[in-house]
């Protein structure tokens, strides 16, 4: 048998790729949404369900962002909610390191564990800028540099927290009187970033840690995937660099004693079926046009140049402008923080080689359709990524809420089952299980 | 007229060896499934609501720090996530979790609790509390607190310290509900024409400057359904009477007889006079501990299953709230003559689980019931309108 496949599904996110003018487009708040999306995936066989999360909401040129679709409920709240809906699908929840302190960050990553019995996943994302910090009172700011050393050691600590309990604490013996064996949660970590000491109140989780999902691509996010992570969460969806990022990734894992199939690698990526390749593609092209409406054609502009480009003719040429290097218009919004220079030549470029407005300039350039075709070429496609070890499966991210995997699921997942390269049902009940990861190496000595 | 009922889940049971009652659940007290059986008979009741104990620390014998025993229930989880996973297996009930004003960000529970309100479709509500323990404060590494030990509540000891973590959550309450208000309720336009999402001018920055903490906001989630959910506190004294006064929308009081429930009644209209308290006064409950007889079953009384629970433990059982032991129509006889006094319902805090809530459903709102006292049939969904509060408006909407 080759290898399986694993799958997980991405609420819509609050960018530009969720799209919210579509007539079957629904509420990204209410939470039949998420249970529609939800037990869509669960039936589909997922691994788990993933929510992101972000702290402020964006702006654009000082004032907030209005063309993307914004706001959502916190998600271990709503994936607290879902375990009562769902039965064997696993709950990711990204929760930033940053701006969460490990006790009850621990202790709320455990209690999803416990509600869902085993499905629980932390995505940990960690954040440095003073902006999202103004909504805080720990404050915002914390050195770019310090970003991974507060994630590890917030990783660690919690860790640490789960470790406190043993797995068999819990004895409820009514006739010995014994409710719990003695000494549990006792901790004690003194660090860089965290001095703390005392009891955890907090049960050891179901799975022992919930799994751990990481999503740098710098060298030490990386590096961080390899020593502690269980899933990688990777943008690299083209075949070519994903088979690299795949082979880069876990080739690291040995150093830190581990397996290569102790990680998975899972891009995202995006489906657009038709029953025809041509109705697919024009499908595709229709879907990235509502991605990118005319003002945000412009905004995404402003965003790479750190200009004002109000009065420019969203449908017309690229005018003639340099890329402003400085602090830009943009907060709130990763993808505005790298080199802009760069990324404002090389779009220059494509848009005079090919002679694009800046519209189609923004679609081309932005572009992140990843499987495009019927649902046969589809299924040939992503299995054949998976058994060239291009990845270990896919996160799908839809464009649609609560709506966007419905098709997929009805026409896809049937495909990959009868290629055995989909589990025809689940076979475990914990997420570990579903992943067919090991059991938890414990973190530190109990204090 | 008709009395509020809610009760106070925790544990195994108020007493802290309810987990050795014959009919608790001990091995499955960190399961959803023991939760929702919880609510599903508390629905079953047509009770107002729940209410979820939680701290950022193990159970203790002793008021300021862990005891290091190991026959009493041990370990807790999160309320706010307790609440939420119930949101799918209740349909009415109200739900109200307990969360630090001391130690959690305002800005997490504000959209926790939004986020409940939105995954129940307006049934959530919220117990803000503080944490005055030294170790507690631990935990966390950012802030050291005295230890303070109960005499220091009556000798007046620390008295500048307790003022100081009340007046954070004054704070810290007046940021939630800000950040509620942050998105008008109309906020998501969906605007295909001008390409709009949402309208910027229906989002506020809360701008909340304080002593201890600023927040700038907006939320990061729309306007709850109630537009504002339920805020509880439990009150013993004249700075939480003040908290409350200033800062909920329902108060529970701990009276221990018919002349204290006047008393305390009076300090807390007293408090709401002198904190300048807007719109509706508090809605006041009575918290009591309650180990009722059973109804038509045979089994031990209520006051047998105490004395039982207290040798077993070692300790009499002793509580900041009335202990009650009786039978269902001596407690309703109670809590009618306190309700005829001024109190508007009452949060029951059941000994031992599941036992006392079943003995408060199945026989204590029969009773209340046929003395004409206690609903027959929900009528509204939302936890607001049950109470009989109006659906606030928003504070940045009127400014506008």
């Amino acid at each position: 048998m080759g290898r399986r496949m694993h799958l997980a599904a991405h609420f819509p996110g609050v960018n530009n790729t969720t799209v919210w003018s579509d007539p079957d487009a629904g509420s990204q708040i209410d939470f039949a949404s998420f249970v529609h999306l939800a037990k869509t995936a669960e039936r589909g066989g997922f691994d788990f369900f993933f929510l992101a999360e972000g702290l402020r909401l964006r702006e654009m040129k000082g004032r907030i962002h209005d063309l993307d679709v914004m706001g959502r409920p916190e998600s271990l709240t709503v994936l607290a909610a879902l375990a009562g809906a769902t039965s064997r699908l696993g709950l990711a929840a990204t929760v930033n390191s940053t701006f969460n302190e490990p006790y009850e960050l621990a202790r709320r990553l455990a209690t999803l564990d416990h509600l869902s019995d085993g499905r629980a996943a932390w995505n940990v994302v960690t954040s440095w800028d003073a902006f999202t910090g103004e909504n805080f009172r720990r404050g915002g700011y914390l050195p770019q540099s310090d970003r991974y050393t507060r994630a590890r050691e917030a990783l660690q600590t919690v860790r640490e927290l789960w470790d406190s309990w043993d797995a068999d604490a819990l004895r409820a013996d009514r006739e010995s009187g014994e409710f719990v064996t003695p000494d549990q949660g006792a901790f004690r970590h003194q660090g860089q970033h965290f001095d703390i000491s005392g009891i955890f109140n907090t049960p050891r989780p179901p799975q022992g840690h919930p799994v751990i999902i990481q999503a740098g691509d710098s060298e030490e996010g990386r590096e961080f995937a390899a020593s502690d992570a269980d899933v990688i969460f990777s943008r690299h969806s083209v075949p070519e660099e994903a088979r690299a990022f795949f082979k880069d990734v876990k080739s690291r894992l040995a150093r830190y004693g581990r397996r290569p199939d102790d990680l998975k690698i899972l891009p995202a990526v995006t489906v657009v079926l038709g029953d025809t390749e041509d109705e697919a593609a024009e499908r595709a092209a229709a879907i990235r046009r509502a991605q990118v409406s005319a003002p945000t054609a412009l905004a995404y502009i402003e965003g790479i140049w750190g200009r004002d480009f109000s009065g420019y003719d969203p449908d017309g040429p690229l005018p003639d402008l340099e890329p402003d290097a400085g602090e830009g218009v943009s907060k709130g919004r990763a993808q505005f923080r790298g080199d802009r220079v760069a990324i404002a030549r090389r779009w220059r470029e494509l848009a005079d080689t090919r002679g694009l407005t800046i519209r189609e300039l923004v679609i081309e350039a932005t572009g992140r359709q990843t499987f495009v075709g019927t649902p046969e070429a589809v299924a040939g496609q992503m299995d054949g990524y998976v058994q060239g070890e291009a990845s270990d499966g896919f996160i799908l991210v839809p464009h649609l809420t609560p709506t966007g995997l419905d098709e997929f699921v009805d026409r896809v997942v049937p495909l990959l089952r009868e290629r055995g390269s989909l589990r025809a049902e689940y076979t475990g009940a914990t997420l570990r299980e579903h992943l067919g990861l090991r059991e938890p190496r414990t973190g530190g000595e109990k204090a | 007229m008709t009395v509020h009922l809610a009760v106070a889940l925790d544990g195994a049971g108020w007493h802290p060896a309810a987990w050795r009652d014959p009919l608790s659940r001990p091995a499955e007290l960190f399961r959803a499934a023991y939760w929702a059986d919880l609510a599903a008979e508390a629905e079953r009741g047509l009770l107002d609501f729940l209410t979820f104990e939680d701290a950022f620390a193990v159970q203790s014998s002793r008021w300021d720090g862990p005891d290091g025993r190991t026959d009493q229930v041990r370990g807790r989880l999160d309320a706010v996530l307790v609440a939420a996973r119930l949101s799918a297996v209740t349909s009415h009930i109200g739900l109200v979790p307990t969360t630090s004003t001391t130690h959690t960000e305002p800005f997490h529970v504000a959209v926790g609790i939004a986020s409940l309100d939105h995954t129940t479709l307006g049934r959530a509500g919220w117990r803000p509390q503080v944490s005055g323990r030294a170790s507690d404060a631990a935990h966390f590494g950012r802030r050291t607190l005295p230890e303070i030990s109960v005499d220091d509540f009556r000798t007046g000891r620390h008295a500048d310290v307790v003022a100081e973590l009340f007046n954070e959550a004054a704070d810290a309450v007046e940021v939630v509900r800000r950040l509620w208000d942050s998105w008008e309720d109309d906020a998501i336009i969906r605007d295909a024409a001008t390409g709009r999402y949402v309208d910027r001018e229906r989002l506020h920055y809360i701008d909340f400057e304080g002593p201890r903490f600023s927040v700038r906001g907006p939320s990061i989630t729309p306007r709850p359904p109630q537009g504002q959910p339920l805020i509880t506190s439990l009150a013993h004294d004249t700075v939480p009477y003040e908290f409350a006064a200033r800062s909920a929308d329902v108060v529970y009081l701990t009276p221990h007889t018919p002349e204290q429930v006047t008393s305390i009644l009076a300090e807390v209209r007293a408090a709401e006079g002198r904190t300048g308290r807007q719109g509706a006064p508090l809605k006041v409950f009575a918290d009591l501990v309650v180990f009722l007889d059973p109804g038509d079953q045979d089994g031990p009384s209520g006051s047998e299953r105490l004395a039982q629970l207290d040798e077993l433990d070692g300790t009499p059982y002793t509580s900041d709230a009335l202990v009650f032991t009786g039978s269902a129509a001596d407690l309703a006889d109670l809590l009618l003559d306190w309700h005829g006094r001024g109190l508007d319902g009452f949060r029951l805090r059941p000994g031992a689980l599941p036992r006392d809530l079943t003995a408060i459903t199945r026989d204590l709102v029969p009773e209340l019931q046929a003395r004409g006292a206690f609903r027959g049939a929900y009528a509204e969904t939302v936890l607001r309108e049950r109470l009989g509060l109006p659906r606030p408006a928003n504070r940045y909407a009127a400014a506008r």
